[in-house]
């Protein structure tokens, strides 16, 4: 089958707005699924980049995040026809992706990363010391490369438990349901650590974002 | 509601997955506590800029190695 090439010819996908990107999503799917590589190739290059970020997120290695990319690519195109569009493809690849990420994170530190055990310590008093306002728009005091090394920086210094929740729901966007799911967790479980992420990376960002912070 | 409280409802206060009274006792409390409201406003924050932040171009050499590999091994596959 012909590659739907009025679609592919579409400049830039990755800058045109989700709902457009989304529109041709499923026809590119059905057109991988016959077989057409092309399709599956115009897939990959719209996703590369997200999913690049995903498991180099979780891994915080190069080596391993670029081996789980290429694997997660590779199984949803040999899995693609036990996809059954009930979902996003983006979504169903991200699942696959922190898989992958997930089992060579476990490789290089096994004994250390439990998803599905409870967290020591998840009644230990939230509330934050010391906080200091960050003034008005925090985040444009830096250029965007600079954003982006600060955002590498924290978000590798909390657990991988709560990293991992934070990277599928918050930033890849997934609903809770989807990341419990996942990860193997429950809905509360996933809650609860999304909430200590969030509180843990904003503790982080508070060196970079308050008045007269790093800078 | 007391400030521990507060913040244990912080990711649903964000989420908007609370009801319409819970709400309400939060946003009474921001009211009376700087502390919780600058908390909640900067967690907001930190999930904005994580959400904001575009993945980077990924460098030509690992592009094309992803590619040739996948072109290499799919192909391997169908024969």
């Amino acid at each position: 089958m012909a590659s739907p090439n009025i679609l592919l010819s579409t400049p830039n996908p990755h800058k045109l707005p989700s709902t457009v990107a989304r529109e041709d999503e499923h026809l590119l799917v059905a057109a991988a699924k016959k077989g057409d590589m092309a399709a599956f190739e115009e897939l990959v290059s719209r996703y590369e980049r997200k999913i690049f970020r995903l498991t180099m997120n979780i891994t915080n290695n190069r080596e391993d995040a670029e081996d789980a990319m290429q694997d997660a690519f590779l199984k949803s195109y040999s899995h693609l026809k036990s996809f059954q569009g009930d979902s996003r493809f983006y979504t169903w690849l991200v699942r696959i992706a922190a898989n992958e990420a997930l089992m060579r994170l476990r490789k290089r530190r096994p004994n250390q990363i439990s998803l599905d055990e409870p967290i020591k310590g998840e009644e230990e008093d939230l509330m934050p010391r010391e906080i200091q306002d960050w003034g008005p728009g925090p985040d444009q005091r830096f250029a965007q490369t600079e954003m982006r090394e600060i955002l590498s920086q924290v978000i590798e210094q909390i657990e991988p438990e709560y990293r991992m929740v934070f990277v599928l729901r918050d930033i890849e966007e997934l609903s809770t349901e989807d990341t419990a799911s996942a990860l193997g967790l429950s809905v509360p479980a996933v809650k609860s650590r999304l909430l200590r992420a969030r509180l843990k990376l904003r503790q982080k960002l508070d060196r970079y974002f308050k008045q007269g912070g790093a800078n | 509601m007391n400030c521990d409280e507060v913040i244990r409802e912080l990711s649903n206060f964000i989420d908007g997955e609370l009801d319409a009274a819970t709400k309400h006792e939060i946003e009474s409390h921001f009211t009376g506590c700087h502390e919780c409201k600058l908390v909640v406003d900067q967690t907001k924050m930190t999930i904005k800029v994580f959400c904001n932040s575009e993945p980077v171009e990924l460098p030509s050499d690992l592009r094309n190695r992803l590619h040739e590999g996948l072109r290499r091994k799919l192909g391997e596959a169908r024969q």
